[in-house]
């Protein structure tokens, strides 16, 4: 499986994924410059993780008109697996291939530590080899990263199956306690109509080796082998 | 020509920035703050010198970066820099 990293100016989590990929998959992952025009053939690509352009403005907002941008939504609509990951889910809300917007925590702390999440939706390229309600730790590290969208888009997205991830306690309840970051429903993460398109806040590539702390989010990149 | 854009949520959405503000302001002591909302302003010059021109570019601005109409909403005027 071929998969491309795609690495603006303040993204700082390409390395964590790629390792990732190269360990499941047996191929190291491009990294792409963003002032590229063109994302070599792939069979997924990744925005990661960061600080693309200092947020500034709004997260991911200069990100997502960077060159490389056009070609990856092109090839999103096309049928290319996307995964965005925290800087790489905002910056996907951003060029509107995924809906709703990533707000300042509720807390208006940064916050850098272990979530569970609920894995709602096993419809997905990249959630095949969890199951249907399974708790999943990772961690999660941003200060933006309440979800937000109107409640005919939530509505929407529940509808379809397409909230993917839900922040929960460690035994799977969904409550405002788990909540990590003010998120609307506890989304944690959401997919596009087709499955192919994942964007979530937590970090399943800093969840993959046991010397980190949990495995969990190592199946996140098998089900894309298994796919 | 000189726009002067303000960015502001919409109603109804959180804005947990302005929370903290109000909430400083109280501890200073200022009492009846009733809400603040925080919001963002730009300037930009714009070698434009037709008005109707200026306000369609600036507007186009605004829908594809400066603003991001899912929470935010826009106003801005124009003027002789």
């Amino acid at each position: 499986m071929k998969s491309s990293v795609i690495v603006f100016p303040g993204t700082n989590r390409e390395r964590d994924v790629a390792d990732v990929l190269a360990a499941v998959t047996g191929t190291a992952p491009r990294i792409v410059w963003h002032g590229d025009s063109e994302v070599p053939q792939s069979d997924l690509i990744v925005l990661p993780g960061g600080f693309s352009f200092g947020d500034y403005l709004r997260c991911g907002a200069m990100a997502a008109h960077s060159p490389i941008m056009r070609d990856v939504v092109a090839k999103a609509k096309a049928g290319v697996p996307v995964l965005g990951i925290c800087n790489g889910f905002q910056i996907l809300c951003e060029t509107g291939l995924l809906p709703g917007v990533l707000q300042r925590n509720a807390s208006l702390k940064f916050i850098c530590k272990d979530v569970w999440l609920k894995v709602e939706s096993t419809r997905t390229r990249f959630t095949g080899c969890y199951n249907q309600g399974e708790v999943a730790q990772m961690i999660c590290a941003h200060g933006d990263g309440n979800y937000f969208a109107d409640s005919a888009t939530l509505d929407r997205l529940e509808g379809e199956g397409r909230v993917v991830f839900r922040y929960c306690d460690p035994t799977g309840n969904v409550t405002p306690e788990a909540n990590a970051n003010g998120a609307q429903r506890n989304i944690a993460g959401i997919a596009d109509a087709t499955g192919r398109i994942l964007g979530m806040m937590p970090h399943p590539e800093n969840a993959a080796e046991a010397m980190l702390g949990s495995v969990d989010g190592r199946k996140l990149f098998e089900s894309l082998l298994a796919a | 020509m000189k726009a002067r854009i303000r960015i502001t949520l919409k109603n109804g959405v959180l804005d947990p920035q302005g929370k903290a503000i109000q909430n400083a302001l109280s501890g200073l002591g200022f009492k009846g703050v009733e809400e603040v909302r925080q919001g963002k302003y730009i300037e930009v010059d714009l070698a434009a010198t037709d008005e109707a021109a200026a306000r369609a570019e600036v507007e186009k601005m605004c829908q594809e970066l400066l603003a991001n109409t899912v929470i935010e909403d826009y106003a801005f005027e124009l003027s002789a820099r």
